[in-house]
């Protein structure tokens, strides 16, 4: 019976590792045993992704020296912060600080997992659009910390000059077209089954769409969709057009559109920042300016706005509060990240700084102009139906204005009921 | 029997010292949570692991144990959290207690009086708990806390540090190590300005800098109502698990709450939704069927193919049409998206001469598509099984058979495929089950896509009911909804449990041909 006694010592150790396994997913010590806590510092979690983790070494290396605070840094994935933070931080276990995109904003105060920050006199020191995206209900949620926005590049051996108007520069690359020096007018990048509806939001903007009201103080109101207004029916129409004309076609997907303009087949495209890299690589010589008008309007971008944000379960409130308004907070922080991420800096001062970047400086001034993504909880109801009917009217299966209309009725009711 | 070996009995018990080591830590970090739920079960488990190891008999619990407490954890507890799901509202707005919703919604609303000055302020210790010193821009300085409104002090009792006061007689200010033990309480403390709490409160959230707060929802306990001081609205808790009014006006952040069936219900109530779950219900039959249907053919040819040893150099070839199967499905989804497209796809560009083929927009050429995609991620397997299989017959029914007179086809449809079916048949099953929740092949490729004209719902050409439950929790609608998705799975999984019976019983039929 040897045998059996080797199988009973295996089923023990299988048991003590499952039990392990258990006691390990369990939860930090007692609340007890803080006080063996160091003496003189605090801990603090922060949760965020690699890009800025790295850039921000320096100004936690600083608080921590401070501070005698021992900051521990999770590393996420920058999508999946938002989820963990709502599914995980009631249990208590959550952080202190995670790192997140402004239009999560309404989502995370609805699942109230996000506590407000007061930033008193400081909220000054920030681009007004940046605190304008970080407030929900008139309450500041988190310190901003990069901008990003989209707007025209051209190459400027195709186009040499700034388009004057939208019909302006579909001439000149329809005029390139057929001269042979490139293969398309324009590259938009869209998804041949959600369209784009973020790289097509300017044109929308021009035609004077706005997807929600504003309330006065440039909060979005939930409650007055504008979705289906006269201007956004108007835009419809032009963009069936476009559709039709191959200036915005349905195949060019968004890497196809970065390869494609990397390879000089076309004198424009709207893109934001984070391609530039792929343009210089392929010695592309490209100039920035705003997105020309196909409408009355000017075509603002959405404005993306990154910050820290402050859990409403986190366990060490003051610490984390200290670090988001002192450090986060400061030019040195702010110029990190900056150079971490190669997004305009929130922070004025460090924006002003950063304006020696001729790219940053460009981007940022048609950022100037452009409004936040609303960050209503809402907005969850409107993009899926948004990018799908912006695909068939680009592809042509449908009269624009009734698909538009049936889409702004149907998210009506989702939205009110 | 043969009394155990010295040293297995002290393995043992050193092995169980360590299992209710762990047991006791664990038990412990639950006793100081108060998940008393939790605790009982440990504590159940660990005495029935002891007993079954200690007593001489009990030889098949021994080795069944510690598989059995797996399938607890992993299989039972997941089974039943999902089935508990799936009668509740948890999602967005509804993620946590009711505590902590009502706790969410007064901080939300806690908003600086507008133009109010920043206090300087130090977190002291008085007799009746914690309180703030603070000073005002204009060096008046006040002390407060949350019994005791904020009144100035004598400048004569107060200890000044660069303008700020760091000190009060009859108040100890905190060390920073016990500031940094009480964060949750100082975070939390009020300090009101006068007994008039319309005139707010001093709260600090960092500890050095102090504003006057007002909040604008009040929760009343006695009455279980949230207020709005600005315009009066009153909120109450009607069942739903959120403060509403009566006329359907409500706060945006709620609780989980028991719904019933409700979430089961709800494909079923909803017209617009019933209509466009049939067709994707057919389709989803359609897609599984075929998928398992072509990769086995395919698979059972090249298997048959490539166990002739009449074939030379099998070995490369076998290699060359596992590679698929080593590919991760998802990213092999992405390539093929990229092949397929209309005017820079492989497929089109190379294969048809830059012939302008709507592979993934035209709903018939999209099923097409993701056919085809799913039969070439999912052939190698069924050549891997089938290889096997074909090997594990004898040589010498077909060498019996041919003296008997058969030929090769008929070798092969009487004696070797009836033989292959018995053991391939099961994995059939599982094969069609599988890709009855082909979640990742459907969504990368086409997102549900063409979507169907007509229909309000967001439903495509290709959706499966795993795609479109997805779409319907967590795509559609106010966000993400756990609980309307757990009880779609458990729909999804009667059903393919019920098929999946039928179809076992079948196979056993066919055992008994054999």
């Amino acid at each position: 019976m040897k045998h059996s006694s080797l199988m009973k010592i295996a089923g023990v150790g299988a048991l003590a590792l499952t039990l392990a396994a258990c006691a390990g997913g369990g939860t930090p010590a007692p609340a007890e045993s803080s006080a063996a806590a160091p003496e003189g510092g605090g801990n603090l979690v922060i949760w965020m992704d690699e890009n800025r983790a790295e850039a921000l070494e320096g100004v936690i290396g600083t608080f921590e020296e401070e501070t005698g605070t021992t900051v521990e840094i999770v590393i996420k994935e920058f999508g999946s912060i938002r989820d963990d933070l709502t599914t995980q931080a009631a249990s208590g276990e959550g952080p202190d600080v995670v790192v997140g995109a402004h239009d999560w904003i309404g989502k995370l105060v609805q699942n109230g997992v996000v506590a407000p920050i007061e930033l008193g006199d400081a909220a000054a020191d920030f681009q007004e659009v940046s605190i304008q995206a970080m407030t929900y209900e008139g309450a500041v949620y988190g310190v901003p910390a990069s901008v990003e926005n989209i707007a025209l590049v051209r190459n400027t051996a195709l186009a040499p000059d700034a388009p004057a108007s939208w019909d302006d520069m579909i001439a000149n690359g329809q005029a390139a077209v057929a001269a042979g020096t490139a293969q398309f007018p324009v590259l938009v990048g869209i998804d041949p089954n959600n369209s784009d509806p973020y790289h097509l939001f300017p044109l929308q903007a021009s035609f004077g769409g706005p997807l929600f009201g504003q309330n006065d103080d440039g909060s979005y109101n939930a409650d007055d969709l504008q979705i289906g207004n006269e201007g956004n029916v108007q835009f419809a129409q032009a963009l069936a057009e476009w559709g039709a004309a191959d200036i915005i076609n349905e195949n060019i997907s968004g890497d196809i559109a970065k390869e494609q303009f990397a390879a000089g087949a076309s004198p424009y495209t709207i893109t934001g920042p984070w391609n530039l890299a792929t343009f210089q690589e392929a010695g592309i010589d490209y100039a920035i300016s705003e997105i020309p008008a196909p409408g009355d309007l000017p075509a603002t971008p959405f404005v993306g706005v990154q910050g820290f944000m402050l859990s409403a379960f986190a366990p060490n409130p003051i610490v984390a509060t200290q670090f988001l308004t002192e450090y986060v907070a400061s030019e040195e922080a702010q110029t990190a990240i900056y150079e971490g991420g190669q997004r305009a800096p929130a922070l004025t001062a460090a924006f002003e700084a950063a304006q020696s970047n001729e790219d940053v400086a460009a981007f940022g001034e048609v950022g100037a102009n452009g409004v936040p993504m609303p960050n209503i909880p809402a907005m969850d109801a409107v993009w899926g139906d948004w990018g799908t009917t912006e695909i068939q009217i680009i592809t042509g299966q449908g009269d624009p204005a009734t698909l538009w209309t049936d889409m702004a009725a149907k998210i009506q009711a989702t939205i009110g009921g | 029997m043969q009394p155990t070996s010295v040293r297995s009995t002290l393995i043992k018990i050193a092995l169980l010292a360590v299992v209710d080591a762990i047991a006791v830590f664990a038990a412990t970090v639950l006793f100081f949570q108060e998940n008393w739920i939790v605790l009982g079960v440990l504590a159940v488990g660990t005495v029935i692991v002891n007993w079954v190891y200690l007593s001489p008999g009990l030889l098949p619990g021994k080795y069944l144990t510690p598989g059995l407490i797996f399938l607890a954890i992993f299989q039972v507890f997941v089974i039943v959290y999902t089935l508990f799901i799936a009668f509740t509202n948890y999602g967005d707005g509804h993620n946590s207690d009711k505590e902590d919703a009502i706790a969410a919604v007064v901080l939300q609303n806690t908003v600086r009086v507008e133009g109010s000055p920043a206090y300087r302020v130090t977190v002291v210790e008085g007799f009746e708990g914690l309180g703030l010193l603070a000073t005002a821009p204009d060096g008046e300085v006040l002390v407060g806390s949350a019994e005791q409104p904020l009144a100035p002090l004598d400048p004569s009792a107060v200890t000044l540090n660069d303008d700020v006061a760091v000190a009060a007689e009859g108040w100890t200010a905190l060390a920073l190590d016990q500031l940094l033990q009480r964060q949750r309480e100082i975070a939390d403390l009020q300090v009101p300005f006068s007994d008039d709490l319309d005139d707010g409160f001093l709260r600090t959230t960092d500890a050095r800098l102090g504003y006057q707060f007002q909040s604008t929802f009040v929760y009343d306990e006695a009455a279980d109502t949230m207020t709005d001081t600005v315009n009066g609205v009153v909120y109450q808790d009607l069942g739903n698990g959120q403060f509403e009014t009566t006329d359907g006006e409500v706060l945006g952040t709620g609780w989980q709450i028991f719904v019933g069936f409700d979430n089961f219900l709800k494909p079923f109530q909803e017209q617009r939704y019933g209509s466009a779950l049939l067709g994707v219900l057919v389709w989803t039959f359609a897609f599984a069927i075929l998928s398992v249907a072509l990769c086995f053919v395919l698979g059972l040819f090249l298997a048959i193919t490539f166990n002739d040893a009449r074939m030379r150099s099998r070995k490369i070839y076998r290699i060359v049409m596992i590679l698929p199967y080593a590919f991760p499905s998802f990213l092999a989804a992405l390539v093929w998206l990229g092949l397929y497209n209309t005017q820079f796809g492989f497929i089109n560009e190379v294969l048809f001469g830059s012939a302008d083929i709507p592979w993934l927009s035209d709903p018939w050429l999209a099923k097409l598509s993701v056919l085809i995609v799913n039969v070439w991620l999912g052939f190698p397997y069924m050549f891997l099984v089938c290889l096997g299989a074909l090997q594990s017959i004898p040589e010498e029914l077909t060498e019996a058979a041919t003296v008997d007179g058969a030929n090769g086809w008929q070798v092969f449809q009487r004696i070797k495929f009836p033989l292959l079916l018995v053991s391939t048949a099961p994995l059939l099953i599982a094969s069609f089950a599988f890709n009855f929740n082909n979640f990742n092949t459907i969504y990368l490729l086409t997102g549900g896509g063409p979507r169907i004209l007509g229909v309000s719902e967001n439903v495509g050409h290709t959706d499966l009911l795993i795609t479109l439950v997805y779409k319907t929790a967590f795509e559609a609608g106010t966000g993400r909804e756990y609980g309307l998705a757990s009880a779609l799975a458990i729909i999804i999984f009667i059903i393919i449990a019920t098929i999946s019976t039928i179809a076992f019983r079948q196979t056993k039929a066919l055992e008994e041909l054999n």
